[in-house]
């Protein structure tokens, strides 16, 4: 297959997301928007002109704003309730894990600003964790589209499917890599180049970074497959099963964690369905310095050289194997 | 249903109530006396409930927000025709639809799931706001514990409530005066309620909260405001020995004193 080129433009997917719910909000007026006042960096402004009594804010109040959307979704509603993803997931956990998860709540949760989107405001406001904390959860789907596109094809996704969902935005921008007309599938990888020498995978605003790291191995001779998996739970199985058999490798990198999240996902397969060294990449374990995401994304080793990198070194772990 | 009919079905549903717990080993037996007349009001006079459909989309909202009486809940939802009479006696047992805190998505008649403090009333105020975006007609009733009010989550929905203007909205506080290890008063006394809810915005009426009489005209009250009823009851109540007594907030009583309850609650029928 050919590689994906990333576009020269980038997009921050919030825009995508609103496009989408007004798109469908004319036409179904059961969705209603949910907010902590945060129509702004929510971008809720367009749907707050169009169906004021549809933008249901409580304030400052994010306990409030989970068990709201849990009862408007028990009224016959479809709630998207967004917040920044830092107080959505961490200030709410357990309002997702009671009134949203466990009582199966028809209600999409819009994590804003994800990662280190928030870069220089510092780790109160860093949300790499919600992987972590979201994808232990039974019954809610966790998504983290990597660009405008994969994210317009979740939203509409969402809104079509019956059950809670946890979809993580950034409003850091990136650029376009999947094709125009995609449609989301949960809990499937997007091949995005093919290789048999290692697999790297990645979600949100890293996938193209990887994409990006591909090609530098590729000038170096080593092919590498690129996996965008936006879907941290459920994991695609069967291709990272089939990443591990085909390449003998595997690489993550997301902007979050390195503990728990979608390079622990992988690697809970790799290890029970065939082990193959691996290399998860993402915030090591640390409250962040201070810096923008993208300096801190590169900071932590997931520049396009970087990765390419931790590549080569994981490919020599596996050639010291055999 | 007159105040005379429900004081029977209530002590019956005390009764049934004190059986599973002593036959199961365990329940929350003091706030599932206290909160029994207002339960019983709710599901044979107050709401407006289809039994044989459960998910009727204009059915009138009940949230048990103090989720570990859910025995009583379950009592009473039997009682109704929601679930078979005799499902209460597999409560707590291996696979049963009856654990320790009610499950929406198991037990006909259960709206959301609680079993952590604080959680049914943001959602009732969702529900209540969701009848208000569409157009229904159903109201939505949330009862939480008096201890239950120290959960800061309750504070955020109440000030929603008033803002949203929720007339259809009815939060019934069951002021036992305990919580598990002590009393409201010396735990974090957040009584009296009244002039507090006052402030955010609500209606409220104080009531005897284990008298019929005060319950049913309380419940049937409808202004123009979110309504709270402070609902003054006795933990263990109809029970003489365990009547404000802070150990029976989970206590088990043993088959002495299950006799003399049996009999207590036997002589009012």
């Amino acid at each position: 297959m050919n590689a994906v080129t990333p576009s020269p433009k980038l997009h921050d997917c919030r825009d995508a997301f609103v496009a989408v719910l007004e798109r469908l909000g004319a036409d179904n007026p059961k969705i209603v928007a949910v907010c902590n006042d945060s129509v702004g960096s929510s971008k809720l402004g367009g749907f707050k002109a169009k169906w004021p009594e549809r933008l249901v804010n409580v304030g400052i109040a994010e306990q409030a704003l989970v068990g709201v959307g849990a009862g408007l979704a028990n009224g016959g509603l479809l709630p998207f309730v967004c917040g920044a993803a830092c107080f959505l997931t961490g200030r709410s956990l357990e309002q997702i894990k009671a009134d949203i998860a466990y009582s199966n709540a028809n209600v999409k949760l819009i994590g804003i600003s994800s990662g280190m989107a928030y870069g220089e405001l510092g780790p109160t406001h860093h949300s790499i964790e919600d992987f972590a904390w979201t994808r232990v959860l039974p019954n809610l789907p966790v998504v983290a589209p990597c660009d405008s596109i994969e994210t317009a094809a979740a939203v509409e996704w969402a809104a079509s499917y019956d059950g809670p969902v946890f979809l993580r935005l950034s409003r850091v921008g990136v650029p376009d890599l999947l094709p125009e007309g995609h449609k989301f599938e949960l809990g499937k990888a997007n091949l995005l180049r093919d290789g048999d020498a290692i697999t790297l995978i990645a979600n949100g605003t890293v996938t193209h970074r990887m994409v990006k790291a591909a090609a530098i191995l590729a000038e170096q001779g080593i092919e590498a497959r690129v996996l965008n998996m936006a879907t941290v739970r459920p994991i695609d199985v069967e291709a990272v099963v089939a990443a591990a058999r085909e390449t003998g490798a595997i690489l993550t990198a997301e902007e979050h964690s390195t503990f728990g999240g979608l390079g622990s996902a992988i690697a809970e397969v790799v290890v029970a369905e065939a082990p193959v060294p691996m290399k998860i990449l993402g915030v090591p374990g640390i409250f962040a310095p201070t810096g923008s995401a993208e300096f801190l994304l590169d900071e932590f080793g997931m520049s396009p050289a970087g990765i390419a990198e931790a590549a080569i070194d994981l490919i020599a772990r596996k050639s010291s194997r055999t | 249903m007159q105040p005379n009919d429900l004081d029977r079905i209530a002590r019956q549903i005390r009764l049934r109530d004190l059986q599973a717990v002593f036959e199961a080993g365990a329940g929350h037996i003091g706030g599932e006396m206290s909160a029994i007349d207002i339960l019983t009001a709710l599901y044979f006079r107050v709401l407006r409930i289809w039994p044989d459909q459960p998910k009727h989309p204009d059915r009138d909202r009940f949230v048990l927000s103090k989720g570990h009486v859910a025995l009583a809940l379950y009592v009473t939802l039997a009682k109704r025709g929601f679930i078979p009479e005799e499902e209460v006696a597999t409560f707590l047992k291996p696979h049963s639809r009856l654990n320790g805190h009610p499950n929406c998505n198991k037990v006909p008649g259960v709206e959301t799931n609680t079993g952590p403090l604080g959680h049914g009333l943001p959602v009732a105020v969702g529900m209540a706001k969701a009848a208000k975006l569409t157009g229904a007609t159903y109201r939505t009733y949330v009862l939480t514990g008096d201890g239950e009010m120290q959960e800061g989550s309750n504070w955020e929905a109440i000030a929603s409530g008033a803002q949203f203007g929720l007339d259809n909205l009815t939060l019934i506080i069951d002021h036992n005066r305990f919580q598990q290890g002590a009393s409201l008063k010396d735990t974090n006394n957040l009584a009296p309620f009244p002039a507090k809810l006052e402030a955010f915005g609500w209606d409220v009426t104080e009531i005897n909260g284990n008298a019929m009489d005060e319950i049913v005209p309380a419940l049937e009250k409808r202004g123009s405001r979110p309504h709270c009823i402070v609902a003054h009851t006795n933990k263990g109540h109809g029970i003489s020995f365990m009547q404000d007594k802070v150990d029976w907030h989970h206590k088990v009583p043993n088959a002495e004193q299950y006799k003399i309850a049996v009999a207590e609650l036997s002589e009012a029928l």
